[in-house]
Parts: structure tokens; C-alpha cells; sequence
């Protein structure tokens, strides 16, 4: 099981013991808050994907052959998921970011948000991601 | 006196559940819901008489093509037009618009002046932006007041003899607002300017009469008006009707072809290239008979009702801003709550099974304008009732306190 695998088990773990949908979102709402913040210097024009409801930013930079993802967004149940996302995606290697999937978003029941007309930003969000983790791969080779 | 009760029976959809909570359908500004004479109808279409029109010698194409002109009478009437043949379908407002912008090519010249309302709808923009960057034409922009009303001095003193056209909403989408189209038909009519009416808005909640408003053009939807969705309508004065080339080549537009010449249609025909949507034309007719069953005015003073209880509970809630607060407007709430982003107060409320929209509207320069993301709107119709309002507002007390 690739270390992906094994936080996206951890993740699913956490919200199995929620009862409700109201639990879920006030965790991902807490999650949401505490994501750390995106240096301001990359809140722009060039690092944003436009969702046409809520806006993301996505910022990447490798580090001893590791991908560290830093984002925010504008709408904080966006925000949550983008912590999630970061939690499992960010400090991966290049080529374990471009095999893993996010099937687990369906298992923690927030596949409403990765639908592609929710136009929040996500999809392109980990359309971003799997990119980066591509250019990367490639220098590394 | 409205009959709430009875009329929630004739929509079905009123009875689901979402999210497994009792359906608030709260949208009523982005499309109404259907009763079940329109659904019925266009049953009845397919099932009994469904064939094609204007051309077939046999019985069934006979009916449909009688059914299909009875509706366009049928809006005639609604709308008071002097002449069914100007009444034209399209596929909707957004269609409706295109034709005219595009009929008008030939009709501006370089140096014209085009105004548009800082109110407006992207459909109701980027038409016009084409036919300017196309022509030559320059486009001006009535602005807007912070209550959401159109600066109407600015106006009068925007239209000059250069202005051939002027495009203003009847009602804004974004935020309710009832323009005085009346004023701003005169004030263009007193330099020849043709007026273009985006009534996609207003239809659900007002009855125009075009000939009173003395409009060039008056544009809608069937799906706001409890018809069916990929219908349009299409008002325009004959006078102007004729003035304007065909906007599609085909069937149905001729009147003889020959490889050298082809000569059209008359009205309304010209206009209505190809086989129809004759099923969602005949709808629409049995959705405005439905409407006009309860009355205008009936639903205007209840949807009032509805618009002043949700305003008082709303602005009861700490940190609430509405947006577009015209003295007269339809019941469209428009709002946010301190800095929460309206996408995360629409998200809960859907699963409370709340129906709201959130976002810019397709009306970005309004949002820019008050130099926010969005908001959430709520709007209502003849169907919805107080109990509703209760739910939509508790509701919306949670969202706040869990996204706060």
C-alpha cells in the first residue's frame, strides 16, 4: 500500500464515526479553517483556478524529490476538501500522485463537490495536482 | 384570494424530497416548476396527435399544427400584441435576443450609439458586444444606483440622436428590480431608437401589455412561466419584424427556391427555420392559460405577501446584507451574511433540501459593482408559502452558525 493509500484509509477511518452529514461538514469546515494558509505571494492571477462559484489557488514546489502542495480558496467548505486533498496528496512523490486516485472523496460521502458541474474549482483543483505531479515526474527522468 | 393548498397539488415535484427533507424550492427566478396540465399536455402531444406542422395534408399534422397556432394566439393575447404573426418561437430568451441582435448587423452603421442597462444579464451583454465589435457601433452603459435602480437622469441624458438601440431587463435577475420600462421606451422613441425588452424575469410575476408600452421588441422564457424548457418568445412590432433579414436558412422560412433566388416567408415564418419545437409551443400556451387561471394579479399581491414576511425574517439575521432594495421589485432576495461566501450557505441549505442559487447570476457586473463574489438568492413564486420561509430561514440560521 503506497503512503497515499494508507492517509486516504486514515481519512475514511476519521469519517466513519461521524452520524450525519452535519457532523461531516462542521469537520470539514474545522479542517477548512486550519488548512495553512498559502503564502499571500501566491494568491494570484497565475496560481488561480476559476471555478464559477467559488475560486482555488494551487501552489507546488518539489523538495527532495517531494511534491508540497500550499492552497486556499475563497469559499471555506471548498476549503475543506482542498485540506483533504492536501493531507493526502502533499510531501508524495511525483509518480505516487500521478497513480492515486480519489475514489476515497466517494467513501467520506463529499462526491457531491468533485462532480464536474459543481463548478467549484476541485476538479480542475486535482486536474492541477496530477499536472504538477507530470511536469515533475518528467524533470526527475 | 389564492387557493395555496390546492395549487401546490397541481405540482407534483412539490411533494419530493432532497436530501431526505421535504423539497423548499427556493429557484423560482432560474426556471418555475411545472403543473400538471402542462406535464399532461405534452403527454397528451406525443400520444395522441404528434406529427409535423404547416405542410402535412393528413389529420394528425392538421391538429398539431392547429394546436401549436392556438398557442401563439393564445400569447398574442397574453401579451396584447396587435397581430399573432408577431409573436415568434424561439428557443428561448437567450435565442430570442440573438435574433434581434444579429437582424440589427445591417440596421447599425459605425458612429451609432448602442445603450444597455448596468442591470443586465450576460444574455442580455454579450449579444450586443458582438453587434457593436461587428458594426462598429459604440456601446454605452446606463449605470446603477446602490439600491439597485438605474440612474434614470443619466440616462435621458445618455440618449443623443446617435442612439438606434436601447436594451434594458423589465426585471433584474440578479436582483429584483423593476425598471420603469414605460419612461425609458419614450425617452428612446423620442430619438428613433428601437427598445429591445428582456422580459425573462418579469413574466413569472407582471402581464406586459406591448401595445401600451408602445415596446419595439419584448423578449421571454416558457420554462419561468410554468411552460416547458427549449421555448422562447419572441414580441417585435411588424414594423421592425419586417425591417429584420432572416436569422436562419431552411425549411419552414420559404417561400419558393430556386437555385437563383430564393424568396422568403412572411411572419412569422421568416423567422422560424426547421421543424419546431411544436410539443414545447403548445405547452407553453396551456402553462400561460394556467397562470392566467389564477390570475396576475392574484399572484403578484401573494408573492408580495411572501417577499415582505422572508425580507422582515431575514433582515432579523445578524450581519445580513440584501442586495437591491428598488421600492419596486419582484420576490427576488438577493443577500449575503457577513463575510460568509454564498457558496458554502448554498451547500448547506441543499442538504437541508433547500433550493437557492448562488453566485454572480450570470450578472458579473452587478457583483463588481457592489465588489462582491456573489450572493445567494432566493426567489418565490405563486407556490411557495410562509411555512417555507420559516424553513428556508431556520435554515439558514444553522448555515450561519456552523459556518461561522
Amino acid at each position: 500500500m503506497s503512503s497515499i493509500q494508507k492517509i486516504q484509509e486514515e481519512i475514511i477511518d476519521e469519517f466513519s464515526m461521524f452520524d450525519d452529514w452535519m457532523q461531516r461538514y462542521e469537520y470539514m469546515i474545522d479542517l477548512g479553517k486550519s488548512l495553512p494558509l498559502i503564502n499571500e505571494a501566491y494568491k494570484t492571477d497565475d496560481y488561480i483556478i476559476k471555478g464559477c462559484q467559488s475560486k482555488v489557488w494551487v501552489h507546488a514546489q518539489m523538495e527532495d524529490n517531494k511534491i508540497h502542495f500550499t492552497a486556499d480558496s475563497d469559499a471555506i467548505i471548498t476549503k475543506g476538501i482542498i485540506a483533504i486533498l492536501i493531507r493526502a496528496f502533499s510531501g508524495q512523490s511525483p509518480q505516487d500522485i500521478i497513480d492515486a486516485d480519489t475514489a476515497f472523496i466517494d467513501e467520506i460521502g463529499l462526491k457531491e463537490h468533485l462532480s464536474p458541474t459543481r463548478a467549484n474549482g476541485l476538479v480542475s483543483m486535482i486536474k492541477e495536482i496530477k499536472l504538477y505531479a507530470v511536469a515533475y515526474q518528467t524533470q526527475l527522468n | 384570494m389564492l387557493d395555496i393548498n390546492k395549487i401546490r397539488e397541481d405540482f407534483p415535484i412539490l411533494k419530493r424530497e432532497v436530501n431526505g427533507k421535504p423539497l423548499v424550492y427556493f429557484d423560482n427566478a432560474a426556471t418555475s416548476q411545472t403543473p400538471q396540465v402542462v406535464i399532461d399536455a405534452i403527454v397528451d402531444y406525443y400520444s395522441t396527435y404528434n406529427a409535423n406542422i404547416h405542410r402535412g395534408v393528413h389529420s394528425l399534422s392538421q391538429e398539431a399544427t392547429d394546436a401549436y397556432e392556438q398557442a401563439r394566439i393564445k400569447i398574442q393575447k397574453h401579451f396584447n400584441a396587435a397581430q399573432s404573426y408577431e409573436i415568434i418561437f424561439t428557443s428561448g430568451t437567450t435565442h430570442s435576443i440573438n435574433l434581434v441582435s444579429s437582424g440589427f448587423e445591417s440596421l447599425i452603421n459605425q458612429g451609432d450609439e448602442v445603450l444597455l442597462s448596468a442591470l443586465e444579464h450576460h444574455s442580455n451583454i454579450v449579444p450586443w458586444q458582438m453587434l457593436c465589435e461587428k458594426t462598429g457601433a459604440t456601446l454605452k452603459v446606463i449605470p446603477m444606483t446602490q439600491s439597485g435602480e438605474l440612474d434614470m437622469a443619466a440616462f435621458a441624458k445618455a440618449v443623443t440622436p446617435k442612439t438606434k438601440l436601447v436594451f434594458v431587463n423589465h426585471v433584474s435577475n440578479a436582483l429584483g428590480t423593476v425598471n420603469d420600462i414605460k419612461t425609458i421606451i419614450a425617452k428612446a422613441h423620442s430619438v428613433g431608437a428601437a427598445v429591445l425588452i428582456d422580459g425573462a424575469q418579469a413574466t413569472p410575476h407582471i402581464k406586459p401589455d406591448v401595445q401600451a408600452l408602445d415596446v419595439d421588441f419584448y423578449v421571454c422564457s416558457a420554462h419561468k412561466i410554468c411552460g416547458p424548457t427549449g421555448v422562447g418568445i419572441l414580441y417585435g412590432k411588424q414594423e421592425w419584424l419586417d425591417k429584420l433579414p432572416p436569422y436562419q436558412g431552411g425549411g419552414e422560412m420559404i417561400e419558393t427556391v430556386t437555385f437563383e433566388k430564393t424568396t422568403y416567408a412572411g411572419l412569422p415564418h421568416k423567422f422560424e427555420a426547421g421543424t419546431p419545437n411544436i410539443c414545447g409551443g403548445i405547452a407553453t400556451g396551456v402553462g400561460l392559460d394556467y397562470m392566467n387561471s389564477i390570475g396576475f394579479d392574484t399572484i403578484a399581491t401573494y408573492e408580495n405577501e411572501l417577499l415582505t414576511y422572508a425580507t422582515e425574517k431575514l433582515i432579523a439575521i445578524d450581519g445580513l446584507k440584501i442586495y437591491g432594495t428598488s421600492k419596486e421589485k419582484t420576490a427576488v432576495i438577493s443577500f449575503n451574511v457577513g463575510e460568509i461566501h454564498p457558496y458554502d450557505i448554498g451547500t448547506i441549505l441543499d442538504k437541508l433540501g433547500i433550493a437557492v442559487r448562488t453566485g454572480h447570476h450570470c450578472a458579473q457586473p452587478i457583483m463588481d459593482f457592489y465588489k462582491i463574489p456573489g450572493t445567494v438568492r432566493a426567489s418565490f413564486s405563486f407556490y411557495n408559502t410562509m411555512e417555507e420561509i420559516d424553513i428556508f430561514v431556520a435554515g439558514l440560521e444553522k448555515a450561519v452558525l456552523m459556518l461561522s
